[in-house]
């Protein structure tokens, strides 16, 4: 039964996607308010019936509902409700509907923002989303269709959900995440093609086009840092990224999405650019669909690559489809969107802005490279290799210093022509602090690492330039109007909230950075065997192997160590573990952390000897590691202060009206 | 002069500098994945390179050297003896899928210096079916 209501509701959302789509681009080309209407009124059909086919899984899958394929794949009636529930992204064709619950409720967002907007851009814009809307709604309802019933007898149990999967808790928000900001990229793809098509991307279309860009940034961020939080996590070898085809499939879009949130920044200022951001918002939106085939379709192997799937060459033809409209279009219409700008001297904020995009960029090609060469060497030579970390590190470790100094030189230089001693005083100071912090760091570090000496060089440098800029408005309405410090702060604070936001986002991003960059050079790691009731020193540490616990839970046994860690006046107890599942071979580790602001203690357990009596595992001191989740809590905290400003004041220096002046 | 001289040598110097990075080290640092078969084909040219070893843990094959872990690894057509220093997880056990990324030693002997136990359900070892591996509780389904 709740099979069959899946199906309608999926088929539903096709048909109204589809119709939706022909009947936008008619009432963009015929300019016509009546047919707007309807692919208004169909898109808000898409969204709802989509929903409710979500809503029937989620049903099905709460009430162990085993005559549907998906539920017998993924369900079992051990598992807890939490992970039932989200069991939805367990698996390849449940996880498609996620994405389609997530199209839904953007693509309708987008509708009843655009309701009586910019009639010029909004008919083509929603009949590209909704083009998007019907191909996945397409594999739901075909290649990838989760509602089909079970092959019969219908079974009275399943296996569960994967149990690397169900380990830990962060895998119930890290896929959510990363797929708010996949598929977010949908809406400002659809506004891109929309201006490219009418010709029209006007100040106003354009900040649209920057909050549209602005929010799936946020998830894909947020993702991003929680993939590596999860792996670090659960997969027990200590690190949080390994350049893994899939972790880099979700930073490509990421860093083209990056530098368009930038180059939009210019437009509104200098008119410029126009094209060149149009064509990053397309390039992200190809890369999250070149990521997603990469994640789906088992051409890797991985964690993330479920059971082979048919869905590959599908997908890859849309993708194709897509990149061929996109370079068509871009080719045919570019001209169209030519800016008009004065050109800025090679030492002004423009040209920063310039070199962060084409560094952004070119660490995005070098990625692409890295991570599909093995790919097409399959392909064309038949040899099957992969491309080693160093290589990543090469490339990431330079790039990332310049972008990081470019984030401390680009705010503080002046806009437009200035002169050499106007950047030479705008410069002083942050040379001067990011001297000091690289003394600091060289004094705390050791000289043993340049590049995190670099690191930590360019880190100060976009420290105080972030913080003076947040304070120096603070202190000329002091010095101006007399404010007090509170007030004076508020003011400031009101009224450049998004700029507050930006240097909030760019001091997480520093705090990551450093992070990274620390925990990556100083990190210490071994493997030790430990008989019971003996103790084993490691780098200022005694391990200490008190028992082995065997708890039972119902989904899965769990046999935990107790080791007592001593070192530096601390003493605690730490119980890595290996986990068997129900329905699983094979045991899975399960590491156990003790984190601190200076260094976590990690273990894994490698295994547990015969009769208990020894285990063996692998111990690793990463320093600064908890740096790495708060500064992703800062990022987040910057991006929401960037999207829900307080008080609307027209930043815009293109807005048509002049921004009130306060009365005093 | 042309003001646009500048922001040009920038583009060139950034994408020059970053291609150059790129190809350098793209070639340096392949990993090349090889069944034992393949391993032995590749004769002198294995010898050098950091190469990612595919196959099934042989039956009866695994030993103990001091604090090194010795077995051999098959694919059914060709075998490979691998020695790590790594401790080897609890479900490394004999007919188990492994990739050991290493060198071949001169002794013939590959010195593995990360072991990699497959415990994905799905995953399949580069053999034929000519290993057996009598005693193995097959996963349920896939």
């Amino acid at each position: 039964m709740l099979g069959q209501a899946g199906q309608i509701f999926v088929l539903v959302a096709l048909a109204a996607a589809m119709a939706g789509a022909v009947t936008g681009f008619a009432a963009g080309s015929l300019r016509s308010h009546g047919l707007l209407r309807w692919t208004q009124t169909l898109s808000r059909w898409f969204a709802v019936s989509m929903t409710a086919a979500v809503a029937v899984m989620e049903t099905a899958l709460i009430r162990h509902d085993f005559s549907v394929k998906y539920v017998s794949e993924v369900g079992s009636l051990q598992t807890p409700l939490y992970i039932t529930i989200v069991s939805l992204w367990s698996s390849l064709s449940g996880s498609i509907l996620l994405w389609g619950l997530i199209l839904a409720i953007f693509v309708g967002a987008f509708t009843e923002w655009s309701r009586d907007r910019h009639p010029e851009n909004t008919p083509w814009s929603l009949a590209t989303m909704l083009v998007i809307c019907a191909f996945f709604s397409f594999l739901i309802a075909g290649p990838a269709n989760p509602f089909t019933p079970a092959p019969s007898p219908v079974p009275t149990d399943g296996p569960g959900p994967n149990p690397l999967l169900q380990n830990h808790v962060l895998m119930i928000v890290h896929p959510p995440m990363l797929y708010l900001g996949y598929v977010g990229m949908t809406v400002p793809f659809g506004m891109a093609v929309g201006a490219l098509i009418s010709g029209q991307l006007g100040p106003a279309w354009t900040q649209a086009l920057r909050r549209a860009l602005l929010i799936p940034w946020g998830f894909l961020s947020v993702g991003i840092v929680l993939g590596g939080w999860w792996a670090y996590a659960v997969l027990g070898w200590g690190g949080y990224w390994s350049w893994d085809p899939v972790e880099n499939a979700s930073f490509l879009p990421w860093l083209t999405a990056t530098a368009a949130l930038h180059s939009a920044m210019l437009p509104s200022r200098r008119d410029a650019l126009k094209g060149w951001t149009v064509t990053l918002v397309l390039v992200t939106f190809v890369l999250t669909l070149l990521g997603t085939f990469m994640t789906r379709s088992g051409v890797f192997n991985s964690v993330h690559s479920f059971t082979q799937s048919d869905i590959g060459p599908i997908f890859l033809a849309f993708l194709g489809a897509v990149l061929i409209a996109c370079v068509l279009l871009l080719a045919s219409r570019i001209d169209k969107l030519a800016g008009e700008g004065a050109n800025p001297t090679l030492i002004s904020r423009e040209s920063s802005f310039l070199v962060n995009n084409l560094l952004l960029v070119g660490l995005c090609f070098t990625v692409l490279l890295g991570t599909t060469f093995p790919l097409i060497m399959e392909a064309v030579k038949g040899v099957r290799l992969s491309v080693g970390e160093p290589y990543f590190n090469q490339v990431a470790m330079p790039t990332g210093v310049a972008l990081l100094f470019l984030m401390g030189v680009g705010p503080a230089l002046p806009w437009g022509e200035p002169s050499l001693q106007k950047v030479a005083q705008a410069l002083g100071p942050p040379v001067v602090a990011s001297l000091v912090a690289l003394g600091l760091g060289a004094a705390i570090l050791g000289t043993s690492s340049p590049w995190t000496l670099a690191t930590v060089w360019a880190a100060g440098f976009a420290t105080y330039v972030s913080v003076a800029a947040m304070v120096s408005p603070v202190l000329t309405r002091m010095r101006e109007k007399k404010e007090s410090v509170g007030g004076a702060f508020t003011q400031a604070f009101l009224r450049n909230q998004r700029r507050y936001g930006g240097y909030v986002v760019h001091l997480g991003i520093v705090i990551i950075v450093v992070a990274v960059a620390i925990s990556h050079a100083w990190r210490q790691d071994t493997e030790v065997t430990i008989p019971k009731g003996e103790t084993v020193s490691f780098a200022g540490y005694d391990f200490r192997f008190d028992m082995v616990e065997k708890v039972r839970e119902p989904h899965r046994t769990r046999q935990q160590v107790v080791v007592t860690v001593k070192g530096e006046g601390e003493e605690f107890v730490l119980r890595p573990a290996l986990n068997q599942y129900e329905m699983s071979m094979n045991p899975i580790g399960s590491p156990d952390v003790h984190s601190t602001a200076k260094r976590d203690v990690y273990l894994s357990l490698l295994k547990i000897g015969d009769t208990n009596e020894s285990i063996s595992l692998h111990i690793y001191l990463n320093p600064v590691i908890a740096w790495l989740w708060w500064g992703m809590f800062v990022v987040i905290f910057g991006t929401l202060l960037t999207l829900f400003t307080i008080r609307r004041a027209p930043e815009s220096a293109a807005a048509p009206v002049p921004a009130p002046q306060a009365a005093k | 002069m042309n003001k646009k001289l500048p922001a040009i040598l920038v583009v060139v110097a950034v994408v020059g500098v970053l291609g150059w990075l790129a190809m350098g080290s793209v070639g340096d640092n392949l990993v090349y994945y090889w069944t034992p078969t393949e391993l032995h084909a590749a004769g002198a040219k294995a010898g050098e390179a950091t190469v990612r070893l595919g196959g099934l843990v042989k039956p009866g094959s695994v030993t103990t050297e001091g604090n090194a872990t010795l077995f051999l690894v098959t694919d059914g057509k060709d075998e490979v003896k691998v020695r790590t220093q790594e401790i080897p997880p609890q479900m490394f056990r004999e007919c188990i899928g492994v990739v050991v990324e290493g060198t071949l030693g001169d002794d013939q002997v590959f010195e593995s210096k990360k072991l990699l136990v497959k415990h994905d359900e799905n995953y399949k070892a580069p053999t034929d079916s000519t290993v057996k591996c009598p005693d193995m509780p097959m996963p349920a389904k896939e």
